[in-house]
């Protein structure tokens, strides 16, 4: 039996705008209040900027808060960020941070509560039920995808196959015997499923699936049409990321143009990323989200490096929430391998601390089949080199698992001579990237 | 003193063995042996020159990754079963060798078979007394 509640998953998704705002307005001018009175970092913000919980009196005053950034996790690490006693919150995530710190998301009951909400309304806009079998494929753990997509699909009132990510033939398997109609995980993982469910002689269009909640990193219109041919399913886009709460922050309606932002829990702007100034709807820049109702670990003003837009027409399927377009880009220089994020500085962090090993590097990332692959070049000098094979292969090992450890990712490493890594006058060139998505 | 092996890093790559060997060239040095060791990502080419001092200052020049390592240098007969004998004194006398190469010299009759042990304050005592005395770089060039 689901938990009896008193609205609809949806009701906040068509509202009239002017509502819509008022609601945002409110929840706003609380968690602000809430953020100065019990988190000293953004007190100090605000007091610096010169702004008062007060000034905060609707959603059009946002714009007078300072921002937050990535940066200002590492600093606040572990638990400086935190809006209540840690005995409130009752879970924590982490995901990649600059360096080798992860960023820490802690929520409480409640925040919980929000997330799976929104999670759950992407997996209604594209028509599941509580009739629905909902295998969850991305993976379990510290990143959000997995818990995510699980407990969003256990307040719909579905069945969830906590399947994570791996072991693809048993994955076929469950889909096949289980009836499973939807199916969560990376676009790339979708493609390997179809990939091996074929391979295995399954016919994979005699399945039930009938939706994919893709996301966790970069994809195309091209590959959502690939990924519908390869399986019976219609094929989502979703975005999250664990700053906010995780996957479901925004997702597509079966319009499949466009992610509709719950905002009505999390608001988002568009910035220029140079200047920092908002830009209206329709305009490209830095999408910024701001947590209405999140007080575990209150969010104000999150830069999210993402790239994209506020689409500024109305969306035919009825719901008066904003939608923005797929996401265009980074603003700095974050990879995304296999659904996980990398920063290439967290390469440069491991590289220093090894004796003998120049700080130069260059990441090269592939796409082999459907399996993101990376190969990172490291120069070897002097103190760190001997004459013997075995030093230098446990040198190498040493040095895929100090680098498998910080990245929650594996990456071959390659041993070159010094110089052999092109220097550039300017920016170093650290990263080349021969997917072609 | 011992024999000195330089060993040079080698990338796996198309012609980084021939830039190591420019330099040896450029150094004006006569190379007396040199082995290769490889994986699939990379080598170590190591060599035996007749200056060690100048080859280690051009392949520093040329920016190479490199050591230099003291080897222990054995005589040996050149004739069937000469190294054979070599290696059941060092299995007497429980030595580890990570890796070695031989060479016949210009002496007939006579070759140099080049060891590189954990530890050579060890190894060299224990061969002295199997009746296998290290031979000196003088030596080893004298050959």
């Amino acid at each position: 039996m689901t938990t009896p509640t008193s609205k609809p998953l949806s009701w906040a998704e068509t509202l009239p705008r002017a509502e819509l705002r008022a609601l945002q307005s409110e929840r706003l001018r609380a968690v602000v209040r809430h953020a100065y009175d019990h988190v000293p970092f953004y007190r100090r913000r605000m007091d610096e900027a010169g702004v008062r919980p007060d000034d905060i009196r609707d959603i059009a005053d946002l714009a007078k808060l300072p921002f937050t950034v990535k940066k200002d996790f590492r600093d606040q690490y572990p638990f400086g960020m935190l809006g209540t006693p840690l005995r409130d919150i009752v879970r924590i995530h982490a995901s990649s941070g600059t360096t080798g710190k992860p960023t820490v998301a802690a929520s409480t009951q409640a925040d919980l509560d929000v997330w799976a909400e929104c999670a759950a309304r992407a997996l209604e806009r594209a028509g599941s039920t509580p009739e629905s079998i909902v295998q969850v494929s991305y993976g379990y753990g510290l990143f959000t995808g997995g818990l995510g997509m699980h407990y969003a699909a256990e307040r719909l009132g579905a069945a969830v196959v906590p399947a994570s990510a791996g072991n693809t033939e048993k994955q076929v398997m469950l889909m096949k015997d289980f009836g499973v109609t939807t199916l969560c995980c990376t676009p790339s993982y979708a493609l390997q499923i179809a990939e091996v469910g074929a391979a295995m002689g399954v016919d994979m269009h005699s399945l039930k699936l009938r939706a994919g909640h893709f996301g966790a990193e970069p994809w195309t219109e091209a590959m959502r049409k690939h990924i519908e041919e390869v399986l019976p399913l219609k094929a989502y886009d979703i975005y999250g990321l664990s700053e906010v709460a995780g996957p479901g922050v925004a997702g597509e309606c079966t319009q499949q143009s466009g992610l509709h932002f719950c905002e009505d829990h999390f608001y988002p702007e568009i910035i220029d990323p140079e200047t920092g100034a908002p830009l209206p709807d329709g305009e490209k820049g830095e999408l910024v989200v701001t947590c209405l109702s999140k007080y575990g670990q209150p969010l104000l003003r999150y830069r999210t490096r993402d790239i994209t837009c506020i689409l500024p027409d109305a969306c035919p399927c009825g719901r008066t929430t904003r939608r923005i377009a797929r996401l265009m880009g980074r603003t700095d220089d974050m990879l995304i391998i296999r659904g996980v994020n990398v920063f290439p500085s967290q390469i440069e962090d491991v590289l220093v601390r090894v004796k003998g090993v120049l700080p130069q590097y260059l990441i090269t990332v592939d796409r082999q089949g459907n399996l993101d692959t990376m190969e990172i070049q490291i120069e070897i000098g002097n103190d760190a080199f001997t004459d013997k094979i075995k030093t230098l292969e446990a040198l190498r090992a040493d040095l895929q698992h100090r680098l498998k450890t910080v990245l929650n990712v594996g990456a071959k490493v390659k041993l070159c001579e010094p110089g052999s890594i092109e220097r550039t006058l300017g920016k170093a060139v650290r990263v080349r990237d021969l997917r072609k998505i | 003193m011992n024999v000195r092996q330089i060993s040079v890093f080698l990338e796996n790559r198309a012609g980084r063995l021939a830039s190591i060997l420019q330099c040896v060239t450029e150094a004006q040095c006569n190379l007396r042996a040199m082995s290769l060791s490889d994986t699939s990502d990379f080598g170590i080419v190591r060599l035996l020159v007749d200056d060690v001092d100048r080859c280690t200052a051009t392949l520093r020049d040329r920016g190479h990754t490199f050591n230099v390592t003291e080897m222990v240098a054995l005589e040996m007969p050149d004739r069937p079963g000469g190294l054979n004998r070599i290696l059941d004194a060092i299995t007497a006398a429980g030595l580890n060798v990570e890796y070695m190469y031989a060479f016949a010299t210009r002496t007939p009759g006579k070759a140099v078979v080049i060891f590189r042990f954990e530890d050579n304050a060890v190894a060299i005592p224990a061969l002295t007394a199997a009746g296998y005395p290290a031979l000196t770089e003088e030596q080893v060039r004298a050959l």
